[in-house]
């Protein structure tokens, strides 16, 4: 019998994410928006939601953000968070308009330390050879 | 810093693009199929030596006996976790009219809406609606990764299974509506529930009481979450027969009318819901109620699917019992208990009585009972009109029924 955790769960990108997960892996967080309308969307697609069937250009994001809510979790979910916990979840809204989840890093995981509408800024954290995730931490 | 919640600058970013079904074409649907079995497998609970297969066919044969009907009257079968082809192949039969649709808990409230109209089309005349899961002794392994957004956008993060998220969708209900309200709320719902589940020997809670002490010193399970606010996690199966309101005359019990039905999703992934605070139940709430041509004040049973706590007071705003932000009120001061004037899941609900991972089934089999006098203590005083409310995914998808006394 092993102690060890299992493997981080990894993304498995796809075609329409790669230039994604690319850019997290270079420290840079990168977005896609409708080419007519100039509207930016979460997650990649092949196409643009605002435009059905619209094509999309990447750009690349600010890195600023508001913490829009969160949780903190205090039982692992998965194997592999069992060394995590407690950690802190989010869904941030970027400055752009879209809504990503990601974790708050760099600060206690006590709601006391987080407020609904705090100012926040993106740092990247490497969780394997291939995948860096986006993070968020106060601004 | 604390930024208030502001009407005028929050907005969803995507629009709500629901319109409205033809309802007179719904309406000539209403009343003309009826539930006519509904029952759990043999037990649930912790059941270590039974496959989710397994507790689908023991529901499947127990409420086709519940309708004093047999396997070979049925022509259409319905499930979600499972194929169709599996549950047929298991249980021996060649359905002519099929459905997997999978949408999470909500599937087979959903289910009730495709049967009534593949029923009233012709495609079949007895509907089998059938569930089955192993939640806490299934002996499978996680399934892979299959590249989907959600594998790729949340579980790296941790954000894996309903907990995590639909914490986060209540810590912004806090921030919009108060944070003390709405813990106050959540706690008034885990203990009436109890108090149900205290009345129903099927329950996994029967015998364990719940005080708000027990409640507020509860763990963190993922905060704001405590433990009592979350579902639990058992083994179990049921399943429900339909057919024409006709053929349910001569139906052991008679039939349980049909009178209103509706479904609907606007996103799957938490981080991706347009209103934390406002699931589809605002679409299917409505459309159910419209197609049945009744209104909130005429139900006499809410039984709306509690994965957590949370999700019935989201519910109950969302299905209009109450307007945005007035659920606290709803559910205070034990309202929903038993002798409360607003009774919500009688059987003691996900929270309570079981919840296999898939619960919204046992919403329709409780509220059948209720309907047709058969809860015995719990059995609430001139129940003619029920409504029962599945939510599925992290908030995304709702089915809604009303359903009304033989």
């Amino acid at each position: 019998m092993t102690t060890d955790a299992p493997a981080r769960l990894e993304p498995v990108s796809q075609p329409e994410s790669d230039q994604y997960w690319e850019g997290a892996r270079n420290g840079e967080l990168w977005i896609q928006r409708d080419k007519a309308t100039g509207e930016y969307q979460f997650y990649p697609r092949a196409f643009s939601v605002a435009t059905p069937g619209g094509e999309v250009e990447w750009v690349k994001a600010s890195g600023n953000a508001t913490l829009h809510t969160f949780g903190i979790v205090h039982i692992p979910p998965h194997a592999s968070f069992a060394g995590e916990v407690p950690y802190i979840t989010a869904i941030v809204e970027l400055e752009e308009g879209p809504k990503m989840a990601a974790n708050i890093v760099g600060v206690e995981p006590d709601p006391e330390n987080l407020t609904i509408g705090m100012p926040l800024k993106v740092e990247f954290t490497k969780i394997s050879e291939d995948y860096t995730l986006p993070n968020f931490t106060p601004a | 810093m604390l930024v208030a919640f502001n009407e005028d600058t929050y907005r969803p970013k995507r629009s709500d693009s629901f319109t409205m079904p033809n309802i007179n074409r719904l309406k000539a649907l209403s009343g003309q199929s009826a539930i006519v079995g509904v029952a759990e497998s043999d037990q649930i609970g912790n059941v270590p030596d039974k496959s989710p297969l397994a507790h689908h066919a023991e529901a499947a044969i127990n409420a086709l006996d519940d309708a004093g009907l047999s396997l070979s009257d049925v022509d259409g079968l319905l499930t979600a976790g499972w194929s169709t082809l599996d549950v047929a192949e298991y249980l021996g039969i060649q359905p002519r009219f099929t459905d997997s649709t999978s949408v999470g808990g909500s599937s087979f409230v959903i289910h009730i809406a495709h049967a009534i109209a593949a029923i009233q089309a012709g495609y079949c005349e007895v509907a089998l609606i059938t569930h089955g899961q192993a939640g806490r002794n299934d002996r499978s392994p996680a399934p892979p990764n299959l590249g989907t957004p959600q594998n790729q956008y949340e579980r790296p993060y941790g954000i894996i299974g309903p907990p995590v998220s639909y914490a986060m969708a209540a810590r912004r209900y806090m921030h919009q509506y108060g944070e003390d309200r709405t813990r106050e709320a959540m706690a008034n719902i885990s203990v009436a529930t109890r108090k149900w589940a205290n009345m129903n020997d099927k329950a996994y809670f029967y015998d364990r009481p719940a005080t708000f002490d027990d409640y507020h010193e509860s763990r963190w399970i993922v905060w704001p979450f405590h433990l009592l606010d979350c579902c639990l996690v058992t083994d179990a199966g049921a399943a429900i027969v339909v057919t024409t309101a006709e053929r349910a005359k001569d139906c052991a019990k008679g039939g349980v009318k049909v009178l209103g039905a509706a479904e609907g999703h606007d996103h799957s992934m938490i981080s991706q819901m347009p209103d934390l605070t406002s699931a589809f139940g605002r679409n299917t709430g409505k459309q159910a109620l419209d197609m049945a041509g009744v209104s909130h004040s005429d139900l006499d049973l809410m039984m709306i699917y509690d994965s957590f706590t949370y999700t019935v007071l989201v519910s109950l705003e969302n299905l209009g019992f109450c307007g945005p932000g007035e659920g606290p009120d709803l559910v205070a001061n034990q309202r929903t208990a038993p002798g409360g004037d607003f009774p919500v899941n009688t059987s003691g609900g996900g929270l309570s009585y079981t919840h296999p991972g898939m619960y919204g089934i046992f919403t329709v089999v409780e509220a059948v009972r209720q309907l047709r006098g058969e809860t015995g203590e719990r059995q609430l005083d001139d129940c003619d009109l029920a409504i029962a409310h599945g939510t599925g995914g992290y908030l995304s998808s709702t089915g809604t029924v009303i359903l009304a006394a033989p």
